[in-house]
């Protein structure tokens, strides 16, 4: 473990909870320019620490790195311990980023209780940092829920007509999915220790600990049908995040009600913690239980990619139509990562990040024109390109981003997920390339009867196109967009440590589970054949 | 350094273009010389350069092998196993390489390309000057995508550039958005190619899951390598998927509706994107990746049969067409098949020799019917034209070139590469290539129908449209006009190299004895892999008797001229086309049908539009309805429940707990008496109570 530069961390995690500190005691309500100032800083200065990790995370190091390891409640082996790989470092980015961009949108968007709004906004921030940061299973756990309080608040007040029930749906959804991941935490941790002689569980004898790194040990000790249990546990806490198939409907009416912000963050990052609790915990930590789920996460994944994109195309509301759109694409991702192989799980990640940049992007378009028109009905808009030029071109590359075309991130973060799909399974490929071929439908469908056409509706006709602050918070993700999308290099490099690792741990399962992929006795002279086959092509 | 080590500025110069059009001159509301010159020299660079860095190459390497140009390395996906239980690196670069089936793609793409860049100078004149600098962003955008595309090394940087020009054949066809059905045909093509590009991708994984790369030079070499049928039933596979690439691509039948539609777009872009250069990728594709379909003849049979039937299929559509761009658009469709047909039946350098003649008279012909429309007014509609020969001589006489080079009669470019399809075709027949002769000969003669067809329905548009009397009123007549230089001058080279191309590149050196005349094949034999894997491609052939080949030209130069004669009888000797138009009262069925293009469209707008439509809706009501019903409906359940658990806590519990206090309550009432503090009574209890226990304690002992 790495402890150089590990104030970094703590800065990055807690610089949001000392300006909102900062605006509760020393803003005065009514003083909306300072308060908006104060928040943008706070969420810049946030992102500026950020971007240091970017350069200082070694690839070659040790796993965790920038690691702070103190004491926190001793007795039970609780700890405040911090610490990333390049996997945390790249979502820590995405959130510093749409962090301040969720900010900087929010100028005009929001007019009353600024001061609460901002002050919720920048304690998300720390929740979702604390998330990415924690290595000690009961930080993680406290800065998950941390994150639901003030997401409950910004939808249930900032939100839209139907906006409690919203509020409540999404609070409700998550906590029983927080609790039961709880549980699994607290299964793991006594079989770690002593066990729980009251429900017959034993334990390892092992001094009690929280701590992560330091679980994965013990993983391959875990027997399977324990795994399963605690797999479930946390499958349904994730699944909900993610949102998976049947568990996502609590996001379309989160998203519509939520603020443009609350939508960009929501999407962007929030959906991010279940396919970042996959990743982190559930397949290095219950490898054989793994091993078992993925025939079915990978059907679920299947039918969250085409029934997403149905369901999506038949959408009137521009924003309910984005919310679908996530989850198929969060079923890319979670087939990639199930594919279990290194090119399923980077794609997975890097789609991880795409979907962050191209949906929050997408988040934000919706809300720029919702703030002009106080209207998401595709049927209200037609011919808007004619009025609002550089945001059609703008909505344009973005659309086309969404929907996997090369030279912009989402083909390369989808053609790495279906490439390891296909070597999984190859029909899982076969089925899931459909949602492409329908993504590229509802999007285009969407983007023509909004912009194209002729400008018929009076409403539409003054519009104003973007303004320069406007512009600067979609750039950005534009910038990134076509980075990913022709030199996705730096990005792979820094997840390739964590996929190595992850897939190591896989492969602890225990034999009778093994991976299609695993090499086993009697392919070792295929192996042989094509080593042979390749030396004779080279020369 | 040599231009060919830095053959990836080929597409970038136009990149470039695309990028300071579009971001500076449009967004400044630059004026149009200043796109002009934008244009014309990120197109005019890609010309000289790509034509510098293929002779330099030419002359200075081995043009047997692909010179491979790595840019950088692109995507690396780590190690994956592969479908023959092995694992391999997914390492995808970006690199260009030269060869002779990239030369040859990239010397005609450059030229056509610049010259309707030039054509379009003229052509766009009236646009405004915002519309003007978008429209040369999305051409010079195009010409970098079509070069990734004919230059990219490996399967995924020729996918780049093929959805690449996907795109900007979507933002072409919709230039004029305001005009809904414009947009809409630009939304057909792209989703269209989708559905092909569903075959494409699943090729691509199949490809690196048999082979572990992605390459087109180690595929071509492992492919090479291989003894006996191991790899047969994969080559068919990623054959028949690649080919659905194709079919999406190029227009064939099931996917060719969009094209017809894409004649929405400008005109110059019709004749670049959609008849010379980015239809035809799908020839290119398969011709280049000719290694699998060599090992596979049930791919080779399902090219040759799609081809073979899209040529005549929409060569009949053409016959009763009006819209002159229509005509030319299933002309095209047509054109694409006998380039299939060519490739299925292993004669890839004959389709890739059509692809480049058909490139310039195809082209002529677009640009023609453009400067014809420019000077109608926008008219698109043939019977609203004729006699226009002598308003504009010039466009008049390139475009009767390119029709007859089209038309297949001799020694025009059309003849050569059609003639060498069609012997080609005859040849698989002939020798019973794959044990399919039957098939092939079939298919021949339905490419011999559509040849006469073909030569029928261009003379019926050249008579219709230059010969007899203006139709189109007065007023428009007055504005007929020979086009500007811009215009006329790409017209006059693509109709020279109608007639030269032919011969210089692929003279039919067969019918002379002289088979090394014939350069094209000569130059890319080395790029086709044998058949079934053993040794080069037999470049000539002599499977066929030479008199036998005489004799085939002759057939297929009657068959055209019998069009030719036709199409003179019925609508050139006859200005009111009483011929035509009483067969269209004889049969009217016949003639419904192909004026509406079999009900093509309609069909699939009941089916799989209306249906996919349909199937989304219906998930959205069941998300509605049954998924976030349950979720609901545990929510009225909860909430029920602790609604009558509230009540029985209120009427229930509370009611108990109530009660113990009331009965506590009134029974204190009374025992509140004892204690009125008395101490004689409290004693007198004490000793009754002390008794009581004795004799309690006494009793039962």
């Amino acid at each position: 473990m790495e402890t150089q530069y590990a104030y970094l961390l703590n800065l990055i995690c807690f610089v949001p909870l000392v300006g909102a500190l900062f605006i509760v005691f020393f803003l005065d309500k009514e003083n909306s320019r300072a308060i908006k100032m104060t928040a943008t800083v706070v969420a810049g200065l946030d992102f500026v620490l950020s971007l240091p990790l970017w350069f200082l995370y070694k690839t070659d190091g040790a796993e965790f790195q920038f690691v702070t390891k103190l004491d926190w409640i001793p007795s039970v082996g609780v700890q405040y311990f911090f610490g990333v790989d390049g996997f945390s470092v790249l979502l820590i980015l995405l959130t510093t980023l749409l962090g301040l961009i969720a900010v900087y949108s929010s100028f005009t968007a929001i007019a009353h209780r600024e001061k609460e709004y901002y002050v919720f906004l920048l304690l998300l921030q720390v929740g979702m940092l604390g998330v990415f940061c924690s290595l000690d299973f009961i930080l993680f756990y406290v800065f998950w829920e941390v994150m639901l309080v003030p997401m409950y608040f910004l939808i249930g007040v900032w939100g839209g007509p139907r906006k409690l029930y919203a509020a409540i749906k999404f609070f409700l959804f998550t906590l029983v999915g927080s609790v039961l991941m709880l549980i699994g935490i607290l299964a793991l941790y006594f079989y770690n220790s002593d066990g729980m002689a009251a429900i017959g569980l034993p334990g390892l004898g092992n001094a009690p600990t929280f701590s992560i790194p330091s679980l994965y040990e013990i993983a391959p000790q875990v027997p399977p049908e324990l795994q399963f249990w605690i797999f479930l546990a946390f499958f349904v806490g994730f699944a909900i995040k993610v949102p998976m198939f049947p568990f996502h409907t609590w996001l379309p009416d989160a998203h519509v009600e939520a603020p443009t912000a609350g939508s960009v963050i929501l999407a962007g990052v929030l959906l991010k913690m279940g396919t970042y609790g996959f990743i982190r915990l559930s397949l290095p930590l219950l490898p054989d239980a793994t091993i078992k789920a993925v025939g079915w996460i990978g059907w679920l994944s299947i039918v969250a990619i085409i029934y997403g994109a149905l369901v999506a195309m038949a959408q009137k509301d521009m924003k309910k139509l984005v919310a679908y759109s996530s989850v198929s694409h969060m079923g890319f991702i979670t087939l990639g990562m199930f594919a279990l192989n290194e090119a399923g799980l980077r794609g997975s990640i890097l789609q991880m990040l795409n979907h962050g940049i191209s949906t929050g992007a997408l988040f934000l378009l919706v809300g720029l024109i919702y703030e002009r028109r106080h209207n998401r009905m595709i049927s209200e808009y037609g011919g808007i390109a004619k009025v609002m030029p550089i945001y059609a071109m703008f909505f344009l590359v973005i659309t086309l981003s969404s929907i996997g075309l090369p030279t912009l991130n989402g083909f390369i973060g989808e053609f790495l997920i279906l490439i390891g799909a296909f070597a999984h399974k190859w029909w899982w490929a076969l089925f899931a390339t459909s949602g492409i071929v329908l993504g590229a439908g509802y999007m285009l469908w969407m983007y023509q009867r909004v912009f194209f056409g002729e400008l018929s509706n009076e409403k539409n006709k003054g519009l104003k196109d973007l303004n320069l602050r406007e512009q600067w918070t979609i750039i950005p993700l534009i910038i990134l967009a076509f980075w990913i999308g022709l030199y996705p290099k730096p990005f792979l490099d820094r997840m390739a440590p964590t996929v190595d690792r992850v897939m190591e741990r896989v492969a602890t399962a225990r034999p009778e589970a093994a991976l299609p992929m695993v090499v086993h006795v009697s392919a070792v002279d295929q192996h042989e054949e094509h080593d042979e086959a390749a030396t004779e092509h080279g020369e | 350094m040599s231009f060919y080590d830095l053959i990836w500025l080929v597409p970038l110069f136009p990149l470039a273009g695309a990028l300071i059009n579009g971001l500076v001159t449009h967004q400044l509301g630059l004026k149009k010389s200043v796109a002009n010159i934008v244009a014309l020299i990120g197109s005019g660079l890609a010309l000289i350069w790509g034509w510098a860095a293929v002779l330099q190459w030419y002359f200075t390497e081995d043009h047997t092998v692909s010179y491979v140009v790595k840019v950088f390395s692109w995507i690396s996906g780590g190690d994956l196993p592969l479908l023959s239980g092995g694992t391999a690196p997914l390492e995808v670069a970006a690199s260009y390489q030269v060869d002779p089936t990239s030369a040859v793609m990239v010397c005609f793409v450059t030229l056509v390309g610049f010259l309707i860049h030039l054509y379009s100078v003229g052509y766009m004149h009236s646009e405004s000057d915002k519309a003007y600098s978008r429209y040369f962003s999305y051409l010079n955008l195009f010409m970098f995508a079509m070069l990734t595309l004919v230059l990219g090394s490996n399967l995924l940087v020729l996918f780049v550039g093929w959805e690449g020009v996907g795109l900007c054949s979507y933002l072409l066809i919709g230039f004029y958005y305001e005009k809904e059905w414009c947009a809409s045909a630009g939304m057909k093509a792209f989703i269209v190619n989708r559905i092909g590009d569903f075959g494409f991708l699943l090729a691509i994984f199949f490809t690196f899951g048999w082979f572990g790369t992605l390459e087109f030079s180690e595929l071509f070499a492992v492919l090479s390598q291989h003894h006996g049928d191991a790899l047969v039933g994969a080559a068919t596979i990623i054959g028949v998927l690649l080919f659905i690439g194709a079919i999406g691509k190029s227009a064939q039948i099931p996917l060719f509706v969009w094209l017809p539609d894409a004649m929405a777009g400008p005109t110059p872009v019709s004749a670049l994107i959609h008849a010379a250069t980015m239809v035809t990728a799908g020839v290119y594709m398969v011709a280049r990746c000719n290694f699998f379909y060599q090992l596979s003849p049930n791919a080779m049979l399902v090219v040759a049969v799609i081809g073979g039937v899209t040529a005549i299929f929409a060569a009949t559509i053409g016959l009763t067409q009006n819209d002159i761009k229509k005509v030319l658009a299933y002309s095209t469709v047509s054109q694409l098949g006998y380039m299939f047909l060519a490739a299925g039946v292993g004669a890839y350098i004959a389709a890739i020799f059509h692809v480049v003649t058909h490139a310039f008279f195809k082209a002529c012909l677009f640009l023609g019917s453009g400067s014809v429309i420019h000077a109608c007014g926008g008219e698109q509609d043939m019977r609203k034209m004729g006699g226009l020969k002598k308003y504009m001589p010039k466009t008049y006489w390139t475009f009767l070139i390119a029709t007859i080079a089209i038309a297949g009669i001799p020694p025009l470019a059309g003849f050569v590469s059609k003639d060498a399809i069609l012997a080609k075709a005859f040849e698989a027949g002939y020798t019973d290539l794959n044990g399919f002769g039957g098939a092939y000969y079939g298919l021949w003669i339905l490419g011999l129908c559509g040849a006469a067809l073909t030569a029928f329905y261009m003379f019926r548009l050249v008579f219709m449209t230059f010969d007899g009397a203006f139709r189109g009123g007065e007023e428009a007549e007055h504005h007929l006009h020979e086009s500007p230089w811009t215009m006329t001058l790409p017209l006059q080279v693509l109709a020279f190299g109608s007639v030269i191309g032919g011969l210089l590149i692929g003279f039919p050196g067969i019918l002379f004895h002289k088979e090394n005349w014939n350069f094209i094949e000569g130059f890319m034999g080395p790029m086709i892999l044998g058949a079934h894997g053993h040794g080069a491609a037999h470049a000539g052939g002599h499977a066929v008797s030479f008199g036998l080949e005489w004799a085939l030209v002759g057939l297929s130069v009657t068959v055209a001229a019998a069009g030719i004669l036709v199409a003179y009888r019925w609508y050139k000797t006859d200005p009111e086309f009483s011929i035509p138009n009483a067969m269209a009262e004889r049969f009217p069925f016949a003639y419904k049908l192909l004026l509406n293009k079999y009900w093509v469209d309609e069909l699939y707008d009941a089916t799989i539009i209306r249906g996919t439509i349909g199937l989304a809706r219906f998930c959205w009501e069941f998300d509605a309805r049954v998924v976030d019903g349950v979720v609901n409906g545990t929510r009225h359940v909860t909430v029920g429940t602790s609604f009558l658990s509230g009540i029985f806590d209120l009427k229930v519990i509370d009611g108990i707990v109530n009660l113990i206090g009331t009965i506590n309550q009134t029974a204190s009432r009374y025992f509140r008496r004892l204690q009125v503090g008395f101490t004689q009574g409290y004693a007198m209890v004490m000793v009754f109570g002390a008794a009581l226990l004795l004799a309690v304690f006494f009793i039962s002992f």
